[in-house]
């Protein structure tokens, strides 16, 4: 028996070809006669390019050719247009990609890659945000007034490093301060992490004889990778054709566009021939985007009843050597920069600053993990000045229907959801009240702390999606989107909202896994958690279509009004009368009369959506509303604390999130079950750390590490299901939610085990120790 | 032991069957799959022996075929993800969501396969142990343990 809709557990539709080896992910396509690419990678943080000798490696049997930044002197970027695709005049991060080398195999690649001398001239080293800003402080790039910005709502300072500034003025912040009873201030220090999706980074490209461009890439953005190709090399869009296949984990590092145009230029150099760069984990951990840094100023005031009325904040982003997405992490903190606390006064800066460390781009939570560690620790803060409950303390400020947000958008129920409703459910399922700090047995204290998140999107104002659906003859659908498969399944997703629509077995709709720009209608990107709401838009204006015209081949062939009719199981029928019924079998090709006559045609469905009511944020003041609706939750982590060696263990983690409605339960469990595990692993252990020279220290999974199995939690979710109206079965993203709070309520947690404030991550035994003992032994 | 210099001609057995393949000395085992056999089902993930998305079975045990030479598999059984056939560890991931990229997966069950055949009883500790071998950046790692768990105790068909 097949199973009809959303709210129950389905199996994702690629199960079977996942778990024996079948699926095929883009550096699993190999030919005998590709080319491999390989590049040589910067040795300095910050240095002038005095000479590059390619003389050996190109000479050497194999090699089909060597580039090197002179030889495409073009800048990409998705905002800022700052970055060449290979280092030119000068290298900005250790590891920025300088030469790339192309042989017949990967064996002759690795051997002249070796064979290329670099000269360098080493400069002065931007190694933090804070220094990023000092007065005198070396530029980064000292050409920015040069280059092209292609979204307007970007605020560069030229003649500094700071590349963006995004601003909330919101009510009198300076004279709330004025009435506050009780203050608290603090400075936070986050450092860059990586993705480590399982598949690291890999591209395709070849140019056939018509110039037509092929890119197959593990990507989240495939028809970013079309505009940004075709644009610097002045190509039609329809001239280049992006496939992407099953993709290895994204987490928002395979949003952005960086190998693909070294594949195609590697590809241009060798008259076109297929040529495939795949990244080696340690590329891919610094030659390729990272996670964010973040250094925070904040300063929260409230009444003596534990009300908020101020608050004020300074934001530096460590966008790295280049600005990729870093603006728009930049507005992401900005936009949600209060929690999901209601505060009148908010006075809040935040700053998007070049480094000479590698540049970041998205990743999950966008920004919102360390922007709720900064809030989420505050709040604490504030319960501890304040002598209050810090679950009360958030019950009594969570933002309700009739408030606004940073940004004056007003909170509905619909696009907000019901925080406080879950922030009592994670009470309960963490026993909060039985004590949240408690002596287990001489050194060991077991520590509970809270946080709570919530998450907007940022995308394009105008940011798309779209769907086809075509009939087999025996009645079954293809779905075709052009969204990527990188692990939430939301290609199931799109078949269940349409097996819900149309009252199908779910099993008879097939959905396309793999995404090709030429057939597929274009998804913005595979992102921001935004891919139930747009996809399953159009999926539903998909399906209104297949109905509508069902329904009319139905209405002739069963000789009755089109508003009789009903579909359901596969068949159109007529509602008063079900015995009276077409089977779509006879109907989706068109329909043949008796007689032999045939009218219609095959049934083509199409739906497509794009976002409709975004707003560049005013410059000034931050006002705009910059994604439809919000996700909210609340998270916990309780901890075992060892006062004796400054280590802990993890108890128990817990996440309440209101999901509008869960669409597939076990499925939903598992996303937001992961994202706390990364979330732990992101409080716990991850970071780079750099040496002097901004040189990254962490660049295999040998030294980055990641949490394992046996090292996690025991997993409680539960969700709160509070309608968003105008979401498809009024389901709200929660792909990334999962990750948000969970650093900021283990600080919570530690900062009460260990009794002292944790306002930096990771939070690694030698960090409790160095607070605890001031370092010295 | 025996000995090659430069490119040789070996024999190698994976999946039970034989493959007469040229090889260099240094050729790693997890390149020979995937680049001469088309066997992708086995990832590269760091090449390094940290992450386990590449483990296969070397005469029923796992190994990391990236450390290994594909000289070393002569006369072994390799065992790969496409050679297990309807075995319960790969129902038992689909059931308790123990993937969701999948990339990891072909490590993670052949990990799970070897463990269920070696150590039918074990305790906690030894599942511990055995898949701290390999990473996971999807899940929580509670699916995988329960998938597993779920073979061990005979509730898969």
């Amino acid at each position: 028996m097949g199973s009809i809709g959303v709210g129950k557990t389905v199996i994702r539709k690629e199960a079977w070809e996942k778990v024996t080896g079948q699926a095929k992910y883009t550096d699993d396509f190999i030919s005998n006669h590709i080319l491999t690419a390989q590049m040589v990678t910067s040795t300095y943080a910050h240095a002038k390019i005095q000479n590059i000798d390619i003389s050996s490696a190109s000479s050497l049997p194999g090699v089909k050719a060597v580039l090197t930044g002179e030889d495409y002197p073009v800048l990409f970027g998705q905002l800022i247009e700052d970055h060449p695709p290979l280092a030119r005049d000068k290298v900005r991060y250790y590891g920025e990609p300088v030469a790339l080398v192309v042989a017949d195999s990967a064996f002759t690649a690795a051997k002249a890659a070796a064979m290329i001398h670099v000269l360098y001239e080493p400069l002065p080293v931007i190694n933090s945000p804070l220094q990023a800003v000092d007065t005198n402080a070396p530029l980064v790039h000292e050409k920015m007034i040069m280059y092209q910005i292609v979204k307007e709502d970007i605020y560069p300072n030229y003649d500094t490093n700071i590349c963006d500034q995004k601003k909330i003025r919101k009510g009198d912040a300076e004279k709330a301060f004025e009435q506050c009873d009780v203050i608290v201030e603090a400075a936070f220090h986050l450092p860059q992490s990586d993705h480590i999706a399982m598949e690291t980074r890999s591209a395709q490209a070849r140019i056939d004889a018509s110039g037509t461009v092929y890119i197959k890439s593990a990507s989240q953005s495939p028809f970013s990778i079309k505009k940004i190709i075709s644009k610097i090399f002045h190509l039609d869009q329809s001239k280049v054709i992006v496939e992407v296949p099953f993709v290895g984990g994204g987490f928002g590092g395979k949003a952005p566009v960086q190998l693909e145009i070294l594949a195609y230029i590697a590809s241009a150099a060798v008259g076109g021939r297929a040529v495939r760069l795949t990244n080696s984990r340690e590329n891919d951990i610094v030659s390729s985007p990272c996670r964010m840094g973040l250094e925070a100023k904040l300063k929260l005031g409230a009444s003596k009843d534990g009300m908020l009325q101020s608050v004020q904040m300074k934001y530096l982003v460590d966008t790295g050597a280049y600005s990729d997405i870093g603006p728009t992490l930049t507005k992401a903190i900005i936009v949600d920069c209060t929690g999901p606390y209601k505060i009148d006064n908010v006075h809040c800066d935040a700053f998007c600053v070049y480094t000479n460390h590698p540049y970041v781009t998205s990743y999950r939570g966008f920004s919102h993990a360390s922007s709720a560690f900064c809030i989420e620790r505050m709040m604490d803060k504030l319960a501890q000045k304040l002598n209050m409950d810090p679950a009360e303390l958030r019950y009594k400020n969570a933002l309700c229907p009739g408030c606004t947000s940073p940004t004056q958008v007003k909170i509905t129920s619909s696009n907000f959801g019901n925080l406080n409703s879950c922030i009592l459910k994670l009470k309960e399922i963490i026993n909060w009240s039985e004590g949240t700090r408690m002596k287990v047995e001489e050194n060991i204290i077991r520590a509970k702390g809270m946080a709570c998140l919530w998450k907007t999107s940022n995308s394009p104002t105008d940011a798309v999606s779209g769907v086809f659906l075509t009939f087999n003859p025996d009645g079954t659908i293809n779905l075709n989107c052009g969204c990527v498969e990188y692990g939430p399944s939301m290609k199931t997703t799109a078949a269940q909202i349409l097996s819900e629509k149309l009252k199908m077995d779910i099993n008879h709709i097939s959905v396309n896994m793999d995404v090709n720009t030429k057939y597929s209608p274009e998804h913005w990107k595979t992102v921001a958690s935004m891919t139930t709401y747009m996809l399953g838009r159009a999926v539903l204006r998909a399906a209104e279509d297949v109905i509508r015209q069902l329904t009319s081949i139905a209405a002739v062939a069963l000789h009755c009004p089109r508003e009789d009719l009903e579909v359901a199981e596969e068949k159109v029928y007529v509602r008063h009368d079900p015995s009276l019924f077409l089977p779509f079998k006879e109907l989706v090709h068109g329909y043949k009369f008796l007689n032999g006559n045939a009218v219609f045609g095959p049934i083509l469905g199409q739906g497509s959506f794009i976002m409709n009511d975004l707003n560049i944020l005013d410059q000034e003041t931050g006002k705009g509303k910059s994604g439809p609706f919000w996700t909210v939750g609340a998270q916990a982590v309780e901890i075992e604390y060892n006062k004796k060696d400054y280590t802990y263990r993890f108890i128990k983690a817990a996440t309440v999130i209101d999901a509008g409605r869960v669409l597939n339960p076990k499925m939903a469990e598992g996303l937001i079950k992961g994202g706390m595990c990364m979330g732990l692993g992101l409080g716990s252990r991850e970071s780079f750390s750099y040496d002097e020279e901004a040189r990254v220290l962490d660049t295999s999974l040998r030294t980055y590490k990641v949490m394992h199995f046996g090292e996690t939690p025991e997993y409680l979710v539960s969700f709160i299901e509070t309608p968003q109206i105008d979401a498809p079965y009024h389901a709200r993203g929660i792909a990334e939610h999962g990750i948000i709070g969970i650093p900021a309520a283990l600080g919570n947690a530690l900062s009460l085990a260990a009794q002292a404030e944790f306002d930096e991550l990771p939070l690694v035994p030698e960090t409790i120790w160095r607070m605890k003992t001031g370092g010295i032994l | 032991m025996f000995c090659l210099k430069g490119k040789s001609l070996i024999t190698i057995n994976v999946n039970e069957e034989d493959y007469e393949l040229l090889i260099r000395p240094s050729d790693i085992l997890l390149d020979t799959l995937r680049n001469q056999l088309g066997l992708t089902g086995a990832k590269p993930g760091c090449n390094n022996g940290d992450c386990g998305t590449c483990t296969v079975l070397v005469n029923g045990w796992p190994v990391k075929s990236c450390l290994m030479l594909t000289a070393e598999a002569v006369g072994k059984k390799i065992t790969t993800v496409e050679g297990l056939k309807a075995a319960p560890i790969q129902k038992a991931f689909i059931e308790q969501f123990a993937f969701q990229c999948g990339y990891c997966t072909s490590g993670f069950l052949m990990v799970c396969h070897a463990l269920a055949g070696i150590h039918p009883d074990p305790p906690d500790i030894v599942i511990d142990e055995w898949l701290q071998s390999n990473i996971c950046r999807c899940t929580s790692y509670e699916e995988i343990g329960t998938a597993i768990r779920t073979v061990l105790d005979g509730k898969i068909e």
